[in-house]
């Protein structure tokens, strides 16, 4: 790894430096994961007396669990649905904002904010609109012949989530289409304009595919923030209910570990999501590092 | 734009207009809820402001809810978590990077890897092993215990090694010839020159801090320690019994009005601090 050309020649100063961040780093990350890898392959018994090794039971029951297996795939709903709603609504705004001149910062600034706004509380403003006794939308709902209630409707707790979730997240996509499409060469359009390429055919033909480090980089990005930045909108939503409909992983892991109190179960489900998140944090990084610049 | 098309300039306004409205909806009705009674909210939702602004803010202020402490402590209590996360995660990674790109010493790599590795290992995997670290240090219920385990950052570590990278080396060679040591050089030239990069990066952490939930949810079980974004969580969680709606969602805009206003008013140094710490 690269330094600068001449250093300073000091021994102690540099641990110093990075001695906090390092110490931090150690016992709040990297011990507690170990305790989670040791946790998942023991059990301990109720009163806390003895622990024995247990090998792969853990991930065995897990896999073989029919909740577990319920919430993998209520994971995947939510996460496709989330990541292609905020990601093709945020492409279609930074399209429609990188077409203006004026105006672009007038709407850019109208549709960031929402970065801002914590899971919770994004999470309780989509609860009082879907609210099934007072809410607007169900009360709209109403004359189309659906009869909205989240609280007992998987489907309907399902898609609350899944909007809260992507309204969230359009913001930060937006930016990212938005930066990459304001590096792309106007050279380029203007000679496909020349050649007689309407604003469709330019922007399928040389935007899009110019734009595909920004769409990868950023679909790595969403699946993380589904995967676990979604928590505080199932707390503060569904609680995964009703009956196990919004269970995602994350929310799981949660509940079986901090409320139901079963460590080992909870451990070998930390340890599935973490293989998970050095799987994309690698395919980021790897890609990332290829195609810095285009 | 390379040609004139109207229906298309027309459609791109359509567009845009439609998606802001569609953004900005909870959020309006939320705040034409702040200015209603709970017996209106309950008895259907309105679409135009009352006359109940004042008195729900007042109420709110004032309201200690059940389950939570006053209005006033959360506020303070998330004020202070959001900037001791913000100062401390600008701290250590300015000096980690420092040492990292301005010295060389033994372990530098490791080092360097072992920063990185906290990218791949977010609290939501490691919730219970984490708490028990953070028990056995009786921090359980304090300042410490909700700022600290958040303040390491390979992010805005990675942000400060890219940016020192850019700065010539003739700066510090011209620094050294003049005789100032690594601390002198660091202080007057290198932080200095970080100033846009750190105003950048406090936007984006300070909004970091400030929305954090899970975290505070386990190392907390005392009220006063309790943060906004849990307090209103518990104000909305109490509703099947006794449906406060104003209340709720007067304190649910006022804990999402600071980071707001703070992207709103500081936009352009807020997509340099987004774009250039994740890319």
């Amino acid at each position: 790894m690269e330094t600068k050309r001449t250093v300073f020649p000091n021994k102690l100063l540099p641990y110093l430096f990075v001695a906090p961040q390092l110490v931090i780093t150690l016992v709040f990350f990297i011990w507690p994961a170990t305790q989670a890898v040791k946790s998942s392959f023991e059990r301990t018994d109720p009163f806390g007396f003895s622990t024995q090794f247990v090998g792969i039971t853990h991930y065995i029951r897990l896999f073989q669990d029919p909740l577990y297996l319920n919430s993998v795939g209520r994971t995947v709903v939510f996460a496709v649905a989330v990541t292609a709603i905020s990601m093709g609504l945020a492409l279609l705004f930074a399209a429609a904002v990188s077409r203006l001149v004026r105006s672009s910062q007038f709407y850019t600034t109208l549709l960031v904010w929402p970065y801002a706004v914590a899971p919770v509380v994004a999470g309780i403003l989509w609860w009082f609109l879907f609210n099934s006794s007072t809410g607007i939308l169900p009360y709209m709902l109403r004359y189309f012949g659906v009869v909205w209630n989240a609280n007992l409707n998987g489907t309907h707790a399902m898609i609350l989530v899944i909007i809260a979730a992507a309204w969230k997240q359009i913001s930060y996509n937006f930016l990212f289409f938005l930066a990459g499409m304001q590096s792309v060469p106007h050279s380029l359009t203007e000679a496909a304009a020349i050649d007689g390429a309407g604003p469709l055919k330019r922007f399928w033909t040389i935007v899009f595919p110019l734009l595909s480090p920004t769409t990868f980089f950023l679909f790595i990005v969403n699946i993380n923030y589904v995967m676990f930045d979604t928590f505080g909108i199932i707390a503060a939503t569904t609680n995964g209910g009703p009956n196990q409909a919004t269970n995602i992983l994350v929310y799981k892991v949660y509940s079986d570990g901090f409320i139901g109190l079963n460590i080992g179960s909870s451990s070998a489900q930390s340890v599935v999501l973490m293989l998970f998140v050095i799987a994309l944090t690698f395919i980021q990084f790897r890609y990332v590092e290829r195609r810095v610049n285009y | 734009m390379v040609e004139n098309r109207p229906f298309l300039g027309f459609l791109t306004h359509l567009v845009l207009i439609a998606g802001v409205i569609v953004v900005a909806f909870p959020v309006y009705v939320a705040i034409i809820a702040m200015t209603h009674t709970d017996v209106t909210l309950n008895s259907g939702a309105p679409l135009l402001p009352g006359a109940e602004l004042i008195s729900n803010l007042i109420a709110v202020w004032t309201f200690d809810p059940p389950g939570a402490p006053p209005f006033w402590l959360m506020v303070w209590n998330s004020t202070l978590m959001a900037l001791i996360i913000m100062v401390g995660k600008i701290a250590i990674s300015i000096i980690s990077a420092y040492a990292i790109v301005y010295f060389r010493f033994p372990f530098r790599t490791l080092a360097f890897w072992i920063i990185f590795i906290t990218l791949m290992l977010p609290v939501e995997v490691r919730i219970i092993p984490t708490y028990e670290v953070v028990a056995n240090l009786g921090m359980l219920n304090s300042y410490a215990g909700l700022t600290i385990p958040l303040i390491a950052s390979a992010t805005a570590t990675f942000l400060f090694r890219q940016f020192f990278m850019t700065i010539p080396d003739e700066m510090m060679e011209a620094a050294r010839v003049d005789g100032a040591g690594p601390l002198k050089f660091f202080r007057d030239i290198l932080l200095p020159l970080s100033r846009t990069n750190i105003a950048a990066l406090c936007i984006i952490l300070f909004i970091y801090g400030w929305v954090q939930y899970l975290w505070p949810l386990l190392v907390t079980t005392r009220e006063e320690h309790f943060t906004l974004m849990m307090g209103v969580r518990q104000m909305a969680g109490a509703q099947e019994v006794d449906p406060q709606w104003n209340l709720i969602m007067t304190a649910v805009v006022l804990a999402m009005l600071p980071p707001v206003l703070i992207v709103i008013a500081m936009q352009r140094l807020f997509v340099k601090g987004l774009v250039e710490t994740e890319k």
